[in-house]
């Protein structure tokens, strides 16, 4: 089946939305919002807690949606565990612009790894929020917003 | 009795209705490099040549406005207009042409009868009675009613399998109901409501009935004084016309009593800084210049939907609903939403781990277009318990390969996310 469908559903993807990680509520945390896509219904809560260098020790998340915005989340928070608040920011915006097409992840630099995965939604306009909801979500909760919509 | 009986009295020819795919232009596209199933008619159905050519004849041979000018065009113009509110009265049995107003759709239809009859009529303490199973269209206008009035919105309960809880229904007027809305045919489920004995339920009780028809006019033959409802609400994309027009029919009696919806030209006879005089019915109720393409294409749809004829419509369409049913339910893991004994050819779905968007995408890669999601019945889907649903609904010119072509692409998702 190597096909468009294929393409998007690609099995890391289908993994980690049917196992995700760091699934579960962080209490206490440091920060914590809200992700809320009222067109699909997907709503994801993202808990982060930061020590004193600004440099994110754990976060995990809950929440329901479809698959592309389950495995996204998933799999952001194993990339941005560990990283900096200014790297993470850095990475929210190559992810946002890879799903939206301004950016092209095989031909431009970025540190977007295995995230590239998602570069397939850019084609699919209905499916953008989906990829890049738990990103929106993280970025309001470092900023120390409680709640995001996306439309 | 049902509503459906009626279509038993409808007349019979002997068009060949496979043969009006031929008639629909859009339908011989691919999308992703896949043949086009068009399966969410129930969003927008598309539109037959004869109603493109009558949309763009307008504009190519007597664009001007209605009911000013005494130049040619201008009389063409308003006579094709005049012309279109005649046959669409004629396909919905109104008694005469001033009970047939164009508006922009069923929305704009239903705010109509929010903004005159409801904001007239309706008080504090007042009561409104809709069903569980509306568009957010039925919905919002009443709740923004109640809120401003201090009325209250009473809500029919319907079944697990999507039926209208008519005993209930009987049960919940008071001398202070004012108003009954009530979907004819559910967007999401497809279920046919009774809305015949909803209508004589209510005028017992000397309560006007609003039928929201969005989803009836394509499928079913709709006969405003058989229902005898007080108004009747429909769209022209909903029944292979152009988008951005509808009507709202209102019996004469009840429009002749109302104040007017907008104000501005063509609803008034004259004008004066102290003074204004409205118009005529229906012409009241139509401020500014009107969609006139729009109003000529849904009078061409209302023709077409005649030439095909509403029996032949009614076999081809349950038919599908049929395959459609026996094919999904074959599907691993995948139970229908809405199982109600009289059914539109609306099948709602969802599949046991994977979510309807997924769904949409995949099948949308699969050249099947389809809807996702909650379908502007939120309060609905509350009900039963399910955040969305994925929705194939057929027209007329669906064939049962496309069916396959869905069902196939299913199959390949349950593959996917095994
Ligand atoms: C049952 C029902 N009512 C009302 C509407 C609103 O129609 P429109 O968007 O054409 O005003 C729709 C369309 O989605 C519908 O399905």
């Amino acid at each position: 089946m190597n096909d468009k469908t294929s393409q998007l559903y690609q099995q890391v993807l289908l993994d980690h939305n049917k196992t995700p990680r760091n699934y579960r509520v962080l209490d206490p945390s440091d920060h914590e919002a809200l992700g809320h896509n009222p067109l699909c219904g997907d709503k994801y809560k993202i808990f982060v807690n930061i020590d004193e260098n600004d440099t994110v020790t754990d976060v995990t998340f809950v929440g329901e949606g479809c698959a592309i915005s389950k495995a996204s989340a998933s799999m952001m928070t194993t990339v941005v565990k560990g990283k900096q608040v200014s790297e993470i920011e850095a990475l929210f915006h190559q992810f946002h612009d890879m799903a939206q097409g301004k950016l092209d992840p095989e031909t431009e630099p970025n540190d977007l790894g295995r995230l590239k995965i998602f570069a397939g939604v850019r084609n699919l306009p209905a499916r953008v929020k989906c990829a890049t909801l738990s990103w929106h979500t993280l970025h309001a909760a470092l900023e120390g917003q409680e709640k995001v919509t996306t439309e | 009795m049902t509503d459906t009986s009626t279509y038993l009295k409808q007349r019979t020819n002997s068009v060949d209705i496979d043969l009006c795919r031929d008639d629909f232009p859009v339908l011989r596209r691919e999308v992703h490099g896949k043949p086009l199933a068009y399966l969410d008619n129930a969003a927008s159905s598309q539109m037959p040549e004869s109603v493109i050519e009558a949309y763009t004849e307008y504009h190519r041979r007597c664009h001007s406005n209605v009911h000013r000018g005494v130049h040619l065009l201008s009389q063409e113009a308003t006579e094709a207009m005049e012309n279109a509110r005649e046959t669409i009265r004629g396909l919905i049995n109104a008694r005469n042409n001033k009970e047939i107003i164009f508006t922009s759709g069923t929305t704009d239809a239903i705010n109509l009868v929010m903004q005159t009859y409801g904001r007239s009529r309706i008080g504090e303490g007042d009561e409104i009675i809709i069903s569980t199973m509306e568009h957010h269209s039925n919905i919002v206008p009443w709740r923004m009613l109640c809120d401003e009035k201090k009325a209250v919105l009473k809500v029919v309960p319907v079944s697990d399998d999507g039926e209208l809880d008519l005993e209930a229904y009987a049960s919940m007027f008071s001398d202070r109901t004012k108003l009954v809305g009530i979907v004819h045919v559910s967007n999401t489920l497809g279920t046919i409501n009774p809305v015949a004995e909803v209508t004589r339920i209510a005028h017992d009780h000397d309560v006007p009935v609003l039928v929201d028809g969005a989803q009836a006019v394509s499928h079913m033959p709709v006969d405003v004084q058989q229902i005898d409802c007080d108004f009747y609400a429909t769209s022209g994309h909903k029944m292979y016309g152009p988008t951005g027009i509808g009507i709202l029919y209102g019996k004469e009696e009840m429009l002749k009593t109302l104040p007017p919806y907008r104000g501005g030209g063509d609803m008034i006879l004259s004008v004066s800084f102290e003074e204004v005089l409205f118009n005529d019915l229906p012409y009241k109720f139509e401020a500014g210049t009107p969609n006139i393409s729009g109003a000529i294409g849904m009078g061409k749809a209302a023709e077409y939907i005649r030439s095909v004829g509403y029996e032949n419509i009614h076999q081809k369409e349950q038919d599908l609903l049929r395959y459609a049913t026996e094919q999904l339910s074959a599907v691993d893991g995948l139970r229908i939403i809405g199982r109600a004994a009289e059914k539109s050819s609306v099948v709602s779905f969802v599949m046991e781990d994977i979510h309807p968007h997924d769904i949409g995408t995949i099948l949308d890669l699969e050249g099947v277009a389809v809807r996702t999601g909650h379908h502007c019945t939120q309060p609905l889907m509350e009900r039963l318990g399910v955040v969305a649903t994925t929705r194939a609904s057929m027209a007329m010119y669906n064939r049962k390969e496309e069916i396959d072509q869905l069902t196939a692409a299913l199959h390949k998702a349950v593959e996917i996310f095994r």
